[in-house]
């Protein structure tokens, strides 16, 4: 048994490569948990960011710093009364979150975490990726369409149109990023990993490519995929100074929260695919400049480094707690809590687990910048019009997107075009 | 009002959700003959800045038309004037426009001394410039807040109520209430300047001005909020005097017309200040006039405290105020225009009529002119812009 762990562990295949059901159920597993955890974490995280960009403290009472909040936000959403109104057209109205949830989660199937961390590695994988990711949509206009009310009704055709029109711009700047996979080899590729691969045998991240169009082509998907999350400052379908809540006006308790879960689930899953194409996955920063064993394990140590840094946070505010009985709690829980981290850091020192990890490390980091863009752009930004955003999407994104398709494909052909020029001269 | 009165009409239940306002029965042309949309927005709505109902008739995300429903918050407040004294009415106008109460407590303090005809001491009218510029800072920043907040941009509206809160500090050290201030009284004010009163408001003037350039690097030159202010709701001069609009709606329309200005009180005659006035009229150059208003109150404030005279603070006011058979009208520059006071005096100590013309109640009617032919998202930004308060609306 261990030693079947032990060899699987070892080798360098994904579960969907080895064909193992076994291997797939356990990653899918750990990864929905995940999500769901990177979800809490985000809410805490928004919240607190958020809260510290606008001068306040955010949530404070419950546990230290209100890292509990989450928890209880969580558990007050599930004792919920479960509320369908009366005039809607229930089971569209039952299985809307059900379907936004479960395409936002389905997306990972082949998000690479490492080059073996992933469920399974498809040929097609970000085609299928952007077709299960705009299945969503189809979950809103469910849920606008059944609440059978006005406000749920405009948020669902608000948030379709642009949905749609956005997809467009953001397909055109993932064919850029599929383009220059295929520069060396002469054969491009839509895997996922196959796209984070090219970029290590070329030596550099997309983003860096034929600079300045793999920046343009980031750009457009960048904007692009704040419009599709709907998020600030595209969140109209739940602008909630024009709409209430927009789609999920009419929801509550467990339903509401499903939509909640589904749309930080869909933010980072397109945070995953930009740092897929555009920031190199998986790998670490500076792997030209920085080479060598030494910079290798030094990177290597970054994942322990972080989690001994939040521990010794924890540990400091723990100092910092007032002496107070009312406090004890609060402070001993906050103590374990960076005790706990500690010990986290501790195991991902040992040689063969930090190899293994860091892969992760370094994607989940990447995937952070992102997020933390997000709860940025939230803070600084007042939201567009309807008509704004469709003139931003098809008149800006889309000929930019054009553009640097074609640039892109041309500079990718210069070697053959001047190579055919020089045969043709004299 | 009786049974037999012409017009009359039992109010029933159905009045409460009645969409009949509109003339929905006349088909205005929509894009592809879509059929119309009337939509309900308020009184339960984040946006119409309290209890306002707008009924919307909509093609699509356009506005065809709107109708306004207001009285969710009336509670007879110039009715509660025919039953007080008119010491004792002082401070039911704090209650009105809330947001700026010590203006409203300054023009009925006025118009009542009018009545009397006293004037009150120099140092009470100093003391009553001061605060209600305050007041004007402090109105002007909810409603910079809550505008933005309307237009999505979350972060002003706490930075508006950080600064705030260094004003309502010096209400409170003044007079001990924080929004309802009921600061002054007729013939003067009550209350002497506290010790470092001058301190505190040059203080405050100072840590302001830097404030108010960090809001207006959030907003005046932000892409997206000139996209959403830039030409929308625009309202020209003549509409704006057709329909009585006042205040900084009426002078973002070009109108040089303010009142301290055009018909001094108090003291403004002895200070140096802009008025502030638009060019187009839209949204855009309405936030630019109250943001430039801002900083001629602070401008006013800092005369004032340095020409703050010495000298009574109260006129010779009788114990119990029984002004003479006689009516006045008086109106003064609140934050949001033209605050006028009517009172009809029988010669006893309540007043037979009290009628107030709250400029909130006026600038509402010109949101269906400014509206029409937006988009949904502009009716709340229209809204903001405004800048009603729904307890002067309907009183």
């Amino acid at each position: 048994m261990f030693d079947a762990i032990t060899k699987y562990l070892s080798s360098a295949t994904t579960p969907g490569e080895a064909g193992s059901i076994f291997w797939a159920t356990i990653y899918i597993l750990i990864i929905t948990a995940g999500i769901s955890l990177s979800v809490i974490a985000m809410n805490w995280l928004e919240r607190k960011i958020l809260a510290h960009m606008q001068i306040r403290l955010g949530p404070m009472r419950v546990g230290p710093h209100g890292l509990l909040q989450p928890f209880a936000d969580a558990l007050k959403l599930l004792i919920k009364e479960d509320i369908i109104p009366a005039e809607a057209d229930k089971l569209v109205f039952w299985s809307a979150p059900v379907v936004v949830t479960m395409t936002a989660f389905t997306t990972f199937l082949v998000v690479p975490f490492g080059r073996t961390h992933a469920v399974t590695d498809m040929n097609i994988g970000i085609l299928f990726m952007l077709g299960v990711s705009s299945l969503g949509v189809l979950g809103i206009i469910m849920a606008g369409w059944s609440s059978n009310s006005h406000y749920p009704l405009m948020g669902s055709l608000r948030s379709s149109a642009q949905m749609v029109s956005y997809e467009i711009a953001m397909g055109l700047a993932i064919i850029c990023a599929v383009l220059m996979t295929s520069l060396q080899t002469g054969t491009g590729t839509l895997s996922m990993i196959g796209i984070v691969e090219a970029q290590a045998s070329q030596h550099t991240w997309f983003i860096f490519k034929f600079f300045p169009l793999g920046f343009l082509a980031f750009g457009v998907f960048a904007i692009a995929m704040v419009a599709e999350t709907n998020r600030a400052p595209f969140d109209l379908p739940e602008a909630e100074s024009e709409l209430v809540a927009g789609f999920h006006t009419e929801y509550s308790g467990f339903r509401w929260s499903l939509f909640f879960l589904a749309e930080y689930a869909a933010m980072l899953a397109v945070s995953s695919i930009a740092v897929t194409l555009w920031l190199g996955g998986w790998m670490r920063p500076f792997p030209n400049w920085l080479s060598g064993s030494i910079w290798n394990l030094a990177f290597s140590l970054f994942p322990a480094l972080t989690l001994f840094v939040l521990a010794g946070l924890c540990l400091l505010g723990t100092a910092r707690m007032p002496k107070i009985p009312q406090m004890k709690i609060q402070t001993v829980g906050l103590g374990i809590f960076g005790l706990l981290l500690g010990f986290i850091g501790l195991v991902l020192i040992i040689p063969g687990v930090r190899e293994r990890v860091q892969d992760i490390y370094w994607f989940v980091v990447k995937v952070a910048f992102f997020m933390y863009m997000y709860i940025w752009y939230r803070g600084t930004f007042p939201r567009y019009r309807f008509d704004q955003l469709m003139k931003v999407g098809w008149k800006v994104l889309l000929p930019t997107g054009l553009a640097v398709l074609i640039a892109t494909a041309l500079w990718g052909l210069l070697p053959q075009i001047s190579s055919a020029i020089v045969g043709v001269l004299p | 009002m009786g049974e037999n009165q012409p017009g009359y009409r039992e109010w029933t239940m159905s009045d409460s959700t009645r969409t009949d306002y509109l003339d929905l029965d006349t088909k205005d042309e929509t894009f592809l003959d879509a059929t119309e949309l009337v939509l309900n927005m308020g009184p339960q709505h984040p946006s119409t800045h309290g209890v306002l109902r707008v009924i919307l008739k909509l093609d699509g995300e356009k506005v065809l038309g709107t109708e306004c429903v207001i009285g969710y918050l009336h509670r007879g407040v110039e009715k509660i004037g025919e039953n007080r004294t008119y010491a004792m009415f002082n401070p039911y106008v704090d209650r009105m426009d809330y947001v700026a109460s010590v203006s409203n407590g300054l023009g009925y303090c006025e118009a009542v001394e009018k009545l009397l005809n006293v004037e009150a001491p120099p140092r009470a009218q100093y003391i009553r410039v001061i605060l209600t510029e305050l007041c004007r800072i402090a109105s002007h920043q909810v409603w910079l807040g809550t505008h933005a907040l309307d237009i999505g941009a979350l972060t002003p509206l706490f930075y508006c109520f950080r600064d705030r809160e260094e004003i309502l500090k010096i209400f409170e050290k003044y007079c001990g209430a924080r929004l309802t201030t009921h600061a002054f009284r007729i013939g003067g004010c009550i209350y002497e300047a506290y010790d470092g009163f001058e301190q505190d408001c040059q203080k405050f003037c100072d840590a302001f001005l830097p404030k108010l350039d960090e809001y207006e690097e959030l907003l005046t030159t932000n892409r997206i909020w000139v996209r959403r202010t830039k030409g929308v709701g625009i309202l020209n001069p003549e509409d704006c005097i057709a329909l009585g609009v006042t205040g900084p709606v009426l002078r973002a329309a070009g109108v040089k017309w303010d009142l301290r200005r055009a018909q001094p009180y108090e003291a403004y005659k002895d200070f140096d200040f802009e008025i502030p006035t638009g060019l187009n009229g839209d949204t855009y150059d309405r936030y630019l006039v109250r943001i430039e208003e801002m900083r001629q109150s602070v401008r006013i404030i800092r005369q004032a405290v340095e020409g703050l005279p010495q000298g009574p603070i109260m006129a010779k006011v009788p114990k119990v105020i029984k002004p003479p058979v006689g009516e006045i009208y008086h109106s003064i520059e609140a934050p949001k225009g033209e605050l006028g006071y009517f009172i009809v005096s029988d010669g006893s100590t309540q007043p037979y009529r009290v009628r107030v013309r709250p400029p909130s109640f006026v600038n509402l009617q010109a949101l269906d002119k400014m509206v029409r032919g937006l988009l949904v998202a502009d009716v709340v930004a229209v809204i903001g812009t405004l800048d009603i308060v729904l307890g002067e609306v309907d009183r």
